[in-house]
């Protein structure tokens, strides 16, 4: 019985950790497979994370607050594009400017009309007797969040969205060979606007599971990092929805394991053992350099209509 | 014919500031306060006395050191978003040699703290320009994983090996250094204020970064390794090493920022001693058209918002916060106007509207 102890403490410590990385994660696979490269994905989860809180704080309405979430963030999502889709700027620093303003305008807000951690409602987790039953998961998956299921669900619609529809074929081919698309009648820009504001969507969503579903209450700098290493998880994943979720899944993990241990006596300065996940990151990010067909080629490059070459 | 262009660069430039400023008012006003008071309180209330004055510059020796940093890696082709956590390494590097060795005599002892802050900043900025020049990650996501790691790192080094005994004694445990002895502190220029040396040496590394960019064969072709890098490499340059380089030296330049701060302003280290200025860097830098001689000025002015949003939390009660948004929109501004600057036919169109016209050759 105690594997399965094991077995169903790091699930439950994982899941909550994998699922608003799965969340942004597969948002910003679609930005760069439309060769848009979104930094401030981290910026704009503080924003979807407070504007969630806020608005549950004081309607009640959490499900509201997770619409306005995602509203928010395509409305980053579009500054974005207008930044560096309309004036071509460079994405990377771009991006640093999204996340300072996310980070500062999230800041600022909850100081002024919260103040000090406030605990919310939340969306609270299911409780589904029936699938006690399964073995070693059974305890985990009854008592998950209803917003973990519908990130699960996300996983497949991505990958058909992505690779089924007539739509995914031209934000892949605007990432990869945008000229192409162009002379083939895509609107370059206007495709890579619908990504970046469908990222910038699932970035707010991100961030609104953090306060809403997770730590059900907002404080400055919420994300952690959250949102940088799920970029690092899209490179990962290789730019397929499985692969971000397997990326997903691989870290939260390893993290949720290496606590665990921890918990159980191994010691160790608890700063130290906080550094873990970044470090991870950048083992991740040197492992998975090699260049293979799946990357886009446009990634992070400005399209220029009207010059030739 | 070029004097137009450079009225009309500044003036793009200075459209671009103002669009942020007035979107800036907007948050002001969702934040609760009166954007035109605010604004007043923040850009005229630090210029009112040597108090304001001399803070202004405080905050702009940091700033133009990260700034500069900033400049020397772009302009190689990397970008270094990681000027907070050299900024840490370089403090808490330059605390060990100021806590080792408290007897050395002044003209030794802060010339080795300052040594030892530019290596440690450079062997966290050097760890992001390895892993980027030779097994090609990207370096912004790496150098944003360093930051996360360094506060952890430097948060524990002050809680446990580096602390105050003092602060174990009383039990009250902030984590913070010893104090420094007085043969490492920069001195005060000013009777009763904080400015300091650390300002004069932040202006005579900028403009010895200006000589090395552009007066110098290495400075050349690092820029040119930043530019193109597929002609410097034809050209028989070593982009990698170049790459490594810049970021040795950015990082080192933030970590002397580090040291500014640990000796001329704490006189210990303690949190959150980078206080932002890694991030605000990164603006200067931009402001300041990545050129040493434009970043001196543009800290100067970055200094005076960060002094005068602490001045305004306290007079119209908008969180200083704020500055950090004001901040991303000015990032925004900017890498957005670039477009109109280097955008010939966009130039000429708009030159055109007041009357110009493009001399034929």
């Amino acid at each position: 019985m105690e594997w399965a102890d094991l077995v169903s403490g790091v699930l439950a410590a994982a899941i909550p950790m994998a699922v608003p990385l799965l969340l942004v994660g597969l948002g910003e696979m679609f930005d760069q497979r439309a060769g848009m490269f979104n930094l401030g994905a981290e910026g704009i989860m503080m924003m979807g994370a407070f504007v969630a809180f806020f608005i549950d704080l004081k309607l009640q309405t959490p499900w509201l607050g997770l619409l306005a979430a995602l509203l928010v963030g395509a409305a980053f999502g579009l500054l974005m594009g207008l930044v560096c889709v309309t004036f071509r700027s460079p994405q990377g620093i771009a991006g640093i400017g999204i996340y300072m303003l996310g980070w500062g305008l999230s800041g600022t807000l909850f100081r002024v009309y919260v103040g000090g951690p406030t605990p919310i409602q939340g969306i609270a987790s299911l409780n589904l007797s029936s699938l006690r039953g399964v073995p070693y998961v059974g305890s985990v998956l009854a008592v998950l969040n209803p917003m973990d299921y519908a990130a699960f669900f996300l996983i497949p619609l991505s990958g058909w969205l992505l690779f089924k529809t007539a739509w995914g074929l031209k934000a892949r081919a605007v990432g990869t060979t945008p000229r192409a698309a162009d002379t083939l009648g895509i609107g370059v820009s206007r495709v890579r606007y619908q990504c970046v504001v469908l990222g910038g969507a699932m970035a707010g969503l991100a961030g609104a599971y953090l306060s809403v579903c997770q730590a059900k209450m907002f404080a400055d700098n919420i994300t952690a990092g959250r949102g940088f290493i799920a970029v690092a998880l899209v490179y990962f994943g290789r730019w397929s929805p499985w692969g971000v979720a397997v990326g997903a899944a691989i870290f939260s993990l390893a993290v949720a394991a290496q606590r665990l241990i921890q918990f159980y006596g191994a010691k160790f300065p608890y700063e130290l053992a906080l550094v873990i996940p970044y470090v991870l990151v950048i083992v991740v990010l040197a492992c998975s350099r090699n260049r293979d067909k799946s990357e886009p080629t446009a990634l992070g490059k400005p399209y220029y209509r009207e010059y030739r070459g | 014919m070029k004097k137009t262009y450079v009225i009309y660069n500044i003036a793009v430039v200075l459209v671009a500031l103002l669009i942020a400023l007035l979107i800036g008012a907007a948050l002001f006003a969702v934040a609760g306060g009166n954007p035109i008071t605010a604004y007043k309180v923040m850009l005229t209330e630090p210029l009112r006395g040597a108090f304001g004055v001399t803070e202004t510059l405080v905050r702009a020796a940091p700033l133009m050191l990260v700034g500069v940093g900033v400049a020397v890696s772009f302009r190689s082709g990397i970008l270094n978003i990681g000027g907070e956590g050299q900024i840490l390494m370089g403090a808490v590097s330059g605390a060990f040699i100021g806590l080792s060795l408290p007897g050395l005599p002044k003209f030794l002892l802060v010339p080795l703290i300052f040594l030892a802050a530019f290596a440690g900043g450079a062997l966290w900025g050097g760890i992001a320009g390895w892993l980027r020049a030779y097994l090609g990650v990207n370096e912004i996501l790496s150098t944003v994983m360093l930051n996360y790691i360094a506060i952890q790192l430097y948060t524990y080094l002050l809680r446990a090996p580096l602390i105050d005994p003092q602060e174990l004694a009383y039990g009250t445990g902030i984590p913070q250094t010893a104090q420094l002895t007085r043969n490492a502190w920069l001195e005060r220029l000013i009777p009763g204020m904080r400015l300091h040396t650390g300002l004069i040496y932040a202006i005579i590394i900028a403009v010895l970064v200006y000589l090395l960019l552009w007066k110098t064969t290495l400075g050349y072709r690092m820029r040119v390794c930043g530019a193109e890098p597929l002609a410097a490499r034809y050209a028989g340059m070593n982009v990698s090493r170049y790459l490594l380089l810049a970021m040795l030296l950015a990082g080192g330049l933030a970590g002397l920022a580090g040291a500014v701060e640990l000796c001329g302003v704490h006189r210990r280290a303690l949190e959150a001693l980078s206080a932002g200025y890694g991030f605000s860097g990164i603006v200067v830098a931009l402001f300041g058209g990545l050129h040493p001689l434009g970043i001196i000025p543009a800290s100067a002015l970055f200094g005076l918002l960060i002094v005068g949003a602490d001045m305004m939390q306290r007079a119209v009660t908008i969180p200083a916060h704020i500055i950090l948004a004001i901040q991303g929109l000015i990032i925004l501004a900017v890498v957005s106007s670039a477009l109109f600057i280097t955008h010939r036919g966009i130039r000429e169109k708009i030159l055109g509207r007041f009357g110009w016209k493009e001399e034929v050759h």
